[in-house]
């Protein structure tokens, strides 16, 4: 083999300090975005170039890693990015949530309870919770700086009165340590809860929109809502057709074109340790009908 | 006068030890009151602990414009060893630092003379780099905020003695304010702006 043609973890160590000092500062005002000078990385924007430069400037030779993609371990994403750090970093990798020191997300916080020590790394698309709402990144900034949140509260609103409830299903707007309205990434709502006082270190990166921001361990994380339309998790009424989990997040997976699918875990890592430990579900396709709405 | 010959070295390993370094401070920010070792080899010019030369290799650079107390600068030999090895500026107006070297910490000037950010770009903030006597013995702080679960406890000999006193302007400025990485030898603490003291004893 060749002399090696990358540095350590394939950035260069000026791209690895500047990322480095924005992942500092990102901890010391928790939920901020912090501006960065994101790289061209050698995969596609949305494919996690933000998250894969945050894991570049922390991974060490000691580390263990583990990439997930909605959960799963085996997916194109996740493979791709775990053999990226495998060949560029040389790190070990694995599938196991309680064995990594550093687990990369794309959209699903592992159902596993994280520890202390441990880094999640989230691939985050949009990181401005306020876009969608107001398009000026000069407005949103100043509506950062004077905690100007009532708009987000509107839309919110808006889903009230035209929905009923608050339709609000994945990146579900939060409040970090009572101050920055942050976007959790388009995870489901129902791992919102997971973020409020984890025990693990949490950072975030955009690459195409340049933003890294983070939330230290111990950390309060309020969903927004209402007192009369309180926060509420929302997953499938089945259990796991693999593992028989009636408490974990699921994936509907169609079988044929009668209508028939089934639910199964969504982390294929708690899904796989439960089978290993003796549970199992139906492994049926029929029963689980999603309730009409009444 | 030192020539580059007689210049301290930098890091063994330039890539691996700012990895580990980087990690060190990593944590100690995320869980601040914990007191983290920088395992990595570093030479240091007269007036530096290791744990400062080594938080300076892994995080200055032509970016970072340094300010050094008079202690730091009392001799030239940290500034051409910043020069040198992290081709940092250093620069004479603390107000616009990247980073601020401390050597002698009961000499800290105001900390209004340091950069707090603005409120719409809170990370534009001076972080503090302030050696200090002791990381293990001393009175005790106890301390609350993100990154700590419940409260946790540093004893720590800090000069100046006031210091979390006048680091309470963090509370009222927030999410503007100082960042502070307390280094004793190669022990190190971090206190950002959301860390607030609760009671210190003897």
């Amino acid at each position: 083999m060749n002399a090696p043609a990358y540095n350590f973890a394939y950035l260069d160590e000026q791209t690895k300090r500047m990322i480095r000092r924005a992942i500092l500062k990102a901890i010391a005002i928790p939920g901020y975005q912090v501006p960065f000078a994101s790289r061209e990385m050698p995969m596609p924007y949305g494919w996690g170039t933000g998250g894969v430069q945050v894991t570049a400037a922390i991974l060490g030779p000691d580390d263990v890693l583990k990439v997930i993609d909605q959960g799963s371990d085996d997916t194109t994403n996740a493979i791709s990015i775990r053999k990226f750090f495998g060949k560029t970093a040389g790190v070990a990798t694995t599938t196991s949530t309680t064995d990594a020191t550093v687990i990369q997300t794309r959209h699903r916080i592992p159902e596993a309870t994280l520890h202390a020590g441990q880094v999640m790394v989230y691939q985050v698309p949009i990181p401005e919770p306020l876009r969608f709402l107001e398009p000026r990144e000069t407005e949103t900034r100043r509506m950062h700086a004077l905690a100007e949140y009532g708009l987000m509260h509107v839309k919110l609103y808006e889903d009230i009165a035209r929905f009923g409830h608050i339709a609000t299903a994945y990146a579900y707007p939060v409040k970090v340590n009572a101050r920055y309205v942050m976007d959790p990434s388009p995870t489901p709502k129902f791992d919102n809860p997971k973020m409020d006082n984890c025990a693990a270190l949490q950072l975030f990166g955009a690459g195409r929109e340049k933003r890294i921001y983070a939330i230290p361990p111990y950390t309060t994380v309020v969903s927004l809502d209402f007192e009369d339309h309180p926060f509420t998790r929302y997953r499938f009424n089945a259990p796991c057709a693999l593992c028989g989990a009636d408490n974990s997040y699921l994936d509907e997976i169609v079988t044929d074109d009668k209508g028939g699918r089934m639910f199964v875990c969504s982390d294929t890592d708690f899904c796989e340790q439960r089978q290993a430990a003796g549970h199992h579900g139906t492994e049926s396709a029929a029963p689980h009908k999603e309730k009409a709405h009444v | 006068m030192t020539t580059i010959a007689e210049m301290p070295a930098g890091f063994a390993d330039k890539v691996l030890s700012a990895q580990s370094t980087f990690r060190s401070v990593m944590d100690a920010m995320a869980r601040p009151g914990s007191v983290q070792r920088v395992a990595a080899d570093v030479g240091t010019p007269a007036g530096m602990m290791r744990g400062s030369a080594a938080i300076a290799l892994t995080l200055f650079d032509h970016d970072t414009p340094i300010w050094l107390d008079a202690a730091m600068s009392a001799t030239p030999d940290v500034a051409r060893w910043l020069k040198f090895h992290a081709s940092a500026p250093v620069i004479a107006d603390s107000s616009i630092a990247s980073f601020a070297l401390i050597g002698d910490a009961a000499n800290l000037p105001a900390l209004e003379r340091f950069a707090f950010g603005s409120s719409e770009y809170p990370d534009r903030s001076t972080t503090l780099i302030l050696q200090v006597d002791s990381l293990t013995q001393g009175p005790a702080f106890e301390l609350k905020g993100p990154g700590i679960d419940g409260s946790a406890v540093l004893q720590a000999m800090i000069k100046p003695r006031d210091l979390f006193q006048r680091l309470s302007i963090n509370e009222a400025l927030f999410p503007r304010g100082i960042d502070v990485v307390l280094v004793h030898d190669d022990k190190i603490v971090a206190i950002p702006r959301t860390t607030r003291l609760i009671a210190s004893g003897v």
